[in-house]
Order: structure tokens, then C-alpha cells, then sequence
């Protein structure tokens, strides 16, 4: 049987591998996505102090390292069964915003920006962030570069250091936020709400304004029907800080809402023997295989779930874009939720409403005058055992699980990370593309680019710089149902 | 692809997170300056080269090879000989590659109760059949291979030959950038270049240089934990009794993490001339211990030097933190062969 290999994947964070066979007639007979790489956090961070997890758990992913900051100091809350003063959670979610606005951004515009302004089958060495430059300028790169950088000042001066943060603690925060810095960071969250609506606009002319674009968006070879789950706030609107699970059915019924200190109740985790990642499944519903539906376990943990999950968003202006997205796309509202949308591609669009999101509420908890209170280190004396502790980071829910000793030296570590996640509906994604794109044994690198886009859509690389202007979009490239014809793609690439 | 004659950049990540391609992103404006200089050739992060390109190059075709992250398995250390032959500079770029960083803490268990409890016990897991995954598995459509997963980590260093060293989890911009401006004019109009082996893109001396808490030459009775204590924020944490590793670390960072209240891991290795972090932590740790007055005994001294050095939780993966892969450690003795 004839493979294919992409090795290895590109422009997302960490190591990957796509395996497809095709049968004789050259059409896909199966797909894999590999995982080649475990680091065991788990088992490494037994014996040490649990009060470090959240300085260690960061560096499992340096792109969100305050998602695994966050997650592992709200289990210290629950370990140390201390609940942080107002002041705590306000400062906390506004750092926790701040590096909302800086992740969604950079994934937008590095992931959407090559693949869409440069089209998915434009020349592989130009077809990244230094080629969006290129073909747009730097105007628009230096806009993306300044929100960058304002947003990881941010980072630092709230968390201690822009890369890896240091300030979480058992119901507390190492620093207080001065007068001066309030002033300062709410300049910054202003400019912040301007940059996501500038966004929008930008997904405007070049996504929505191109039928080829939307055509793609729409296209059975992205779209799956599966669970969606993501964190939600007393009146059912997303929350990235804190909130319950929600998770809702493909026919965008509420399945179950739970606490994440039940996390164990509702997810399991399998172990496939050609992978180092393991595929969490809905436990009630069960593992059916890598298959989509009502009766499979397999549920998606991304902005697009986290919509299809919610009512509506916090905030006025991501709400009003929020109802544009579904409505645009075709759903309808009954009892006040809008029936889900399964469209893959549709992520990237739901990623930059949520930028908008976070940037408002940014806005809204540096305006509250409590969030200078100096009050934000308590000393705690209770004796630890055990806590768990979640928040949304972009790439999903993620849920940190310690048991400690009375002393609280970490006796047990569970841990199950935003991407892990979406592992079963990633393979899938990669299998559907392959076989909606691959036929007859006719492949060029633009098409291997265009499946690469199957899985950019849930896990998003971290970038730089930059986005695009509207027009003269490429994009010959049509794509038809997974029985229809070969998709012609022209591919400038020169091995 | 086009020869611009530009120098060839590659960044390539072996078991990292991800940190120091966004710390080299977080040179912010100047990374408008780097795509002006340099072509970048090999960037999987961003860009989208296969490995397949890699070994099409021929050897040395690359100016500039940042290698970050730790030798964790097979394909790690594979794609280091590969970016070593094909590169004139390599860089171990951040603590992973440098030293091992947190990772290599990996090092104080072993890989068969790594395995277990990540696919045999956890409260999550289901696994009957107590799969594990497996370097080749035979499926029906054809064979499947993963990388072995090595027993220890490895620094870069441990596998191939390194020609700079620039430390840091991650290495902070400032840095980041200087250094590469002194690459670019050795590459570009032949200034001379860093010797080789030489620590680039950090001080010397150690953290507390750079930190401006203030010293005391306080002694202490014992330490406490961050959460026990809300520390005076201009007097040094250590001399408060909260751990921080600054004095046993390479200054560079400007002092971040003592400057938010939370005492240094240690991430940017030992200053010049220290060649075991953790030992240099300890014998700093003696120092500031209130080692009781004249008129004791031998023993009676030394209970009270343990007693107050029992009040540090965990000091391996405290004073190792970073540096474990690296350190006259190197991991805990196992009885078994290596990788």
C-alpha cells in the first residue's frame, strides 16, 4: 500500500506526524496523526512541593504557559481549600485576559494569515508569517507586533516574567497592581478592543468576502459532528477564568454541566499503541472509535465548542458578533441557544470573536477600582490533600488534579491538557480531509498544505507579526464532498 | 526556493515547549530586522520545511542553527546529528538544550514509572488491555514507528558538539537580540565571533548582582514556604528565609521572579566558573543558617543545622531544577542501562 508521510507537521506547538495510505486506486484508505513525543509532567512532579506547580507545569507549553499557570494555582485554591479574596480572582482573570487577546491574536494571524492570504497551496517557503509581510507590508505586522507586545508587558508586570510567570499562589498573587500600572493597563485594554474589531474586519474582506473562502469553510471535508465542551458562567456565557463544564450534544442539547473537581466522572482516557498522546472520551456516552455523533464519546475542546457550548458571550460587542457568526452560518435560535455549527474551519472565526471577548473584559475588570486593594498575599495555614483546579485555556479545558502528603509534597499528579482534548477529533479531522482531497493518487504539496489546515484549525501555532489586506486573494482551489472530484491544486512547490 | 545569498537561519525544538520560539518572537520589532537579514530555512513553529528539506541540504548549508529543548528520545537526538552536520553554528538555545531544565527532572524517576502513570494509573485512565504505546505497531493498512523514549534526558551537548550555549527559560529578548546581532556581524562583515563553547547572551556573576533587594547578612532559623509568609519587598528573600536560587545563578535575566516576591528557580544555569548549581545552592544555603553560637558541640551543632535545612521541602528538585541533565548528578542511580 502506498503512504504518504507529512513529517513533520508545521506551524502549530509541539511535534507531529500524518501517516495516510492509499489504496490501490490511489484513494485513502486510512489516516493517522502521531503524536512522537511524551515529557511525563505527571510522574516527574511527584516529590516536589505542590506550591511549584504552577512555576513547573508552565513549561508544558511555552506558548500558553499562564493557561498551566492558572490552571495549576486554582488547584492550589481547591488543595489548600482557600478561596481567594476578590481582589485575587480580578487580577488574576485580567492577566488571564490579557494573554487571551496576545495568544488569539498571534493564532490568527500566523495560522489564517499564511493559509488564507497566501493561499494553502502557495510556495512552502514563503507560505508563513515573513511571507504575509511580504505580500502586505509591514504596516499592518507592526499593528500585530505593538499588541504583542503590550499584552506580554502586561504579563510581566502582573505575573513577573512574559514567558513562564511566576506570581500564582494558593489563594493569592505575589503582587498587587499599582494605581499607575491600572492607568496604564487600561489604555492598553482599549487599544486591545480596537485591535479586535480591526481583526474582524481584516476576517471580513479576506475570509468571509471570498465565496472560494467560505465555500472551503462550509465543505464536508471540515465538518465533524461531535460533543462540545467548554467553561461557562452562571448565565450559561463563556468564561476562560472560571465558571462550570459544559458540554453539549451534536444536536446542541445540553448533555451535562459539572464542577471540574468532577472531571473523572465525565472524561476517560484511552491509550492507542501507535501514539504518545492519549484520546480523552465522554465516559457516559462511551468510546465508539474515531467516529462522529450522538452515540460517540468524542468531544472537541475549542473557540468553536466553547460556541457551541454557551448561550452568548459576557460582553456587549463579542455578543453582537457572536449572533453574527451563527446567524451567518446558517443556524437557528430556538430557546434561546442557537442550534451548533460543526464547521471546522468556522474555529478561526470564532477564535477572533473570543480576542474581542477578552478584550473588553479586560477593559471591565481594570476599570474596577477594587483591583488595587494591596491585599493579595495571604499566608495560608491550612493542611493540603487534595485539589483540583480548571480553566479554559485557548486550545480548551484543562484540568490540573494534585494529592499531596500533609506536608504538601505531591504524592499524585493527573493532568489533562487543552490539546489532549481534541485528540480523537484532530485524527479525525486529518483522516476526513485526506479523504475528501486525496483521489485517485493525485497529490501535490499545496493539497498535503490543505489537509495540514485540518488540524491548524484546533491547535494554532504561536507567531509573530502581521496580517493581510483585502483583494486579489489566491484561490483557484475548489473543494467538493468526499465523493467528489479531484481537486485541482497548482502547486509552485520545487522539492 | 529562491538564493538570496542572505545567511540561513534554523530554529528547531527537540522536547520543548514551545517558550523560546515565542522568546524570540517577543524580540518583537526586531524580528522585522531578522527576516531582513537572515532566510530562514528550517522553522517548523512557523514555517513549513520538512525534514525531508533538511537532509535534501547540503552539509553546512545552514548559517545559524537555535536548538532548543532536551534530547527526551530517538527522533531528538536523530534531528540533532542531522541539524549538527548541517549547520556551521549551533546554538543550545535555552535551559532545555543548555542543561535539561524541567524536564530533566525526569531524571530523579525513571522512564517504566513515567509510563505507568501516565497510561497505567491515573484517574482518568482507561486502559483494560494496559496498552502502551510502541516504537513500531503493525496496522492493518501498514506499519506505524514512534521514537524510542529514552530512559534520561540530555542536554544538547550530550549528544552532539555545541558551539554556543545561551541560557535562560526562556532566554529573555534583550539577550536574544544582542546575541544575534554579534552572529550577524561575524557572519556578515567577519567581526569576531564568541570563542567556542562560550556562554553567550548572560552576565557572569550571579543573580544577586542584578537584583536590588537589599543584603543584610541576615542569618536564619528556618525557611517557609511562599504561601507562609508575605516577604519585606526590599530586603532579600533568601535572608527572609524564602528559598531563591539567585545566588547560585547566572545573572542575566534581571532578576524577574525575586523582583514579583517569588524567590529564582535558577533557570539560567550557574554563574561563570560553578560547575554544580545544586552544590553551589547548598554550601550558599550553609551560609546564611544561624548556625547557633561558639559554646556548642560538634553535634549538637549539626542537629541544628539539619533541623533548620529539614524546613526546605524537596531541595534535589529545588536546587536542580533547571539544571538536573547537566549536573554531576545527572539522574538517579537505576541499575539500568542508559537510553
Amino acid at each position: 500500500m502506498e503512504r504518504i508521510t507529512i513529517d513533520p507537521i508545521t506551524r502549530l506547538e509541539g511535534h507531529g506526524k500524518i501517516e495516510i495510505f492509499l489504496d490501490k486506486k490511489g484513494n485513502v484508505e486510512n489516516a493517522y496523526l502521531q503524536i512522537p513525543e511524551l515529557r511525563g509532567f505527571e510522574q516527574f512532579s511527584i516529590g516536589r512541593p505542590a506550591e511549584e506547580m504552577p512555576r513547573i507545569t508552565n513549561r508544558i507549553c511555552g506558548v500558553c504557559p499562564e493557561a498551566h499557570h492558572m490552571a495549576a494555582t486554582k488547584a492550589l485554591d481547591a488543595l489548600f481549600d482557600v478561596e481567594p479574596a476578590p481582589v485575587v480572582k480580578k487580577l488574576r482573570e485580567l492577566f488571564y485576559s490579557s494573554f487571551y487577546v496576545t495568544d488569539h491574536s498571534v493564532h490568527f494571524y500566523a495560522l489564517g494569515g499564511p493559509d488564507f492570504i497566501l493561499g494553502p497551496d502557495s510556495d512552502p517557503a514563503e507560505r508563513n508569517i515573513l511571507g504575509v509581510i511580504h505580500k502586505v507590508g509591514v504596516d499592518i505586522g507592526i499593528q500585530v507586533i505593538e499588541c504583542r507586545k503590550r499584552n506580554h508587558e502586561v504579563i510581566k508586570i502582573l505575573g513577573g516574567r512574559a514567558i513562564h510567570p511566576v506570581a500564582g499562589l494558593p489563594g493569592g498573587w505575589s503582587r498587587a497592581m499599582t494605581k499607575e500600572e491600572q492607568k496604564t493597563i487600561l489604555g492598553w485594554a482599549k487599544e486591545n478592543v480596537d485591535f479586535a474589531l480591526f481583526t474582524l474586519k481584516i476576517f471580513d474582506d479576506i475570509v468571509l468576502a471570498n465565496q472560494a473562502y467560505v465555500d472551503l469553510i462550509v465543505s464536508d471535508a471540515f465538518t465533524h459532528e461531535t460533543y462540545y465542551m467548554g467553561t461557562v458562567d452562571e448565565k450559561n456565557q463563556i468564561n476562560f477564568y472560571d465558571g462550570l463544564i459544559r458540554v453539549t450534544g451534536p444536536d446542541g442539547k445540553e448533555f451535562v454541566k459539572y464542577p471540574a473537581k468532577d472531571y473523572a466522572k465525565h472524561i476517560a482516557e484511552r491509550v492507542e499503541p501507535w501514539s504518545y498522546l492519549k484520546f480523552p472520551y465522554l465516559k457516559d456516552v462511551g468510546w465508539k472509535g474515531f467516529v462522529d455523533g450522538v452515540d460517540s464519546g468524542v468531544y472537541c475542546a475549542t473557540p468553536l465548542s466553547r460556541f457551541n457550548a454557551a448561550d452568548g458571550m459576557a460582553t456587549p460587542k463579542a455578543q453582537e458578533h457572536f449572533e453574527r457568526f451563527y446567524e451567518t452560518l446558517g443556524s437557528t435560535k430556538s430557546n434561546g441557544r442557537y442550534s451548533p455549527i460543526h464547521h471546522r474551519l468556522a474555529t478561526h472565526w470564532a477564535r477572533i470573536i473570543e480576542l474581542l471577548y477578552a478584550a473588553e473584559r479586560m477593559q471591565e475588570l481594570v476599570e474596577d477600582p477594587e483591583i488595587t486593594d494591596p491585599n493579595v498575599r495571604p499566608i495560608i495555614t491550612n493542611t493540603p490533600t487534595e485539589g483540583i483546579g480548571s480553566v479554559e485555556a485557548p486550545r480548551g479545558t484543562l484540568t490540573h488534579h494534585y494529592k499531596t502528603d500533609e506536608n504538601g509534597i505531591l504524592t499524585d499528579v493527573n493532568l489533562i491538557v487543552g490539546t489532549t482534548n481534541n485528540n480523537a477529533p484532530i485524527a479525525m479531522s486529518i483522516k476526513k480531509a485526506a479523504k475528501g482531497l486525496i483521489k485517485n493518487g493525485e497529490v501535490s504539496e499545496g493539497l498535503l498544505n490543505t489537509i495540514e489546515m485540518a488540524f491548524r484549525n484546533y491547535d494554532p501555532c504561536m507567531s509573530c507579526a502581521t496580517h493581510s489586506l483585502p483583494g486579489q486573494m489566491p484561490l483557484e482551489i475548489q473543494i467538493h464532498d468526499a465523493d467528489g472530484n479531484l481537486i485541482v491544486t497548482q502547486s509552485q512547490y520545487i522539492d | 526556493m529562491t538564493e538570496s545569498g542572505k545567511p540561513k537561519l534554523a530554529m528547531y525544538w527537540g522536547a520543548s515547549c514551545g517558550g523560546c520560539e515565542i522568546s524570540v518572537i517577543n524580540i518583537h520589532e526586531h524580528i522585522l530586522v531578522v527576516d531582513e537579514i537572515f532566510d530562514i530555512v528550517f522553522f517548523p513553529c512557523i514555517a513549513d520545511f520538512k525534514y525531508h528539506h533538511v537532509e535534501s541540504y547540503p552539509d553546512k548549508h545552514i548559517d545559524v542553527c537555535l536548538f532548543n529543548g532536551a534530547i527526551r528520545n530517538s527522533e531528538n537526538e536523530e534531528m540533532a546529528h542531522l541539524l549538527r552536520k548541517k549547520s556551521k553554528v549551533l546554538v543550545a538555545y535555552g535551559s532545555c538544550a543548555y542543561e535539561g531544565c524541567i524536564p530533566a527532572l525526569s531524571n530523579l524517576t525513571t522512564k517504566d514509572a513515567t509510563f505507568n502513570k501516565v497510561y497505567f494509573d491515573n484517574p482518568s485512565i482507561d486502559n483494560p488491555d494496559r496498552i502502551l504505546p510502541q516504537t513500531s505497531t503493525d496496522m492493518p493498512e501498514g506499519t506505524l514507528t514512534l521514537p524510542t523514549f529514552y530512559h534520561t534526558v540530555k542536554s544538547l551537548d550530550q549528544v552532539v558538539d555545541v558551539d554556543y550555549y545561551l541560557p535562560g527559560c526562556p532566554p529573555e529578548p534583550p539577550q536574544i537580540w544582542a546575541v544575534l546581532q554579534v552572529i550577524v556581524g561575524g557572519l556578515l562583515e567577519g567581526k569576531p565571533l564568541p570563542p567556542a563553547g562560550a556562554i553567550v547572551g548572560a552576565g557572569t556573576t550571579a543573580l544577586c548582582d542584578e537584583c536590588e533587594r537589599e543584603i543584610q547578612e541576615k542569618s536564619i532559623d528556618r525557611f517557609y514556604r511562599p504561601y507562609q509568609l508575605d516577604p519585606d519587598p526590599d530586603q532579600c528573600l533568601l535572608e527572609q528565609g524564602i528559598i531563591c536560587m539567585g545566588i547560585a545563578t547566572r545573572s542575566g535575566c534581571g532578576a524577574l521572579c525575586p523582583t514579583v516576591g517569588m524567590g529564582c528557580r535558577g533557570c539560567y544555569g550557574p554563574p561563570e566558573g560553578v560547575i554544580d548549581q545544586g552544590a553551589k545552592m547548598l554550601s550558599a544555603i550553609a551560609s546564611v543558617i544561624n548556625a547557633g553560637d561558639e559554646t556548642m558541640e560538634d553535634d549538637e551543632l549539626e542537629h541544628v543545622i539539619q533541623e533548620v535545612i529539614d524546613t526546605i521541602p524537596d531541595p534535589a528538585g529545588t536546587f536542580y531544577r533547571f539544571s538536573m541533565a547537566h549536573s554531576i548528578l545527572r539522574r538517579v542511580k537505576n541499575g539500568k542501562g542508559d537510553s
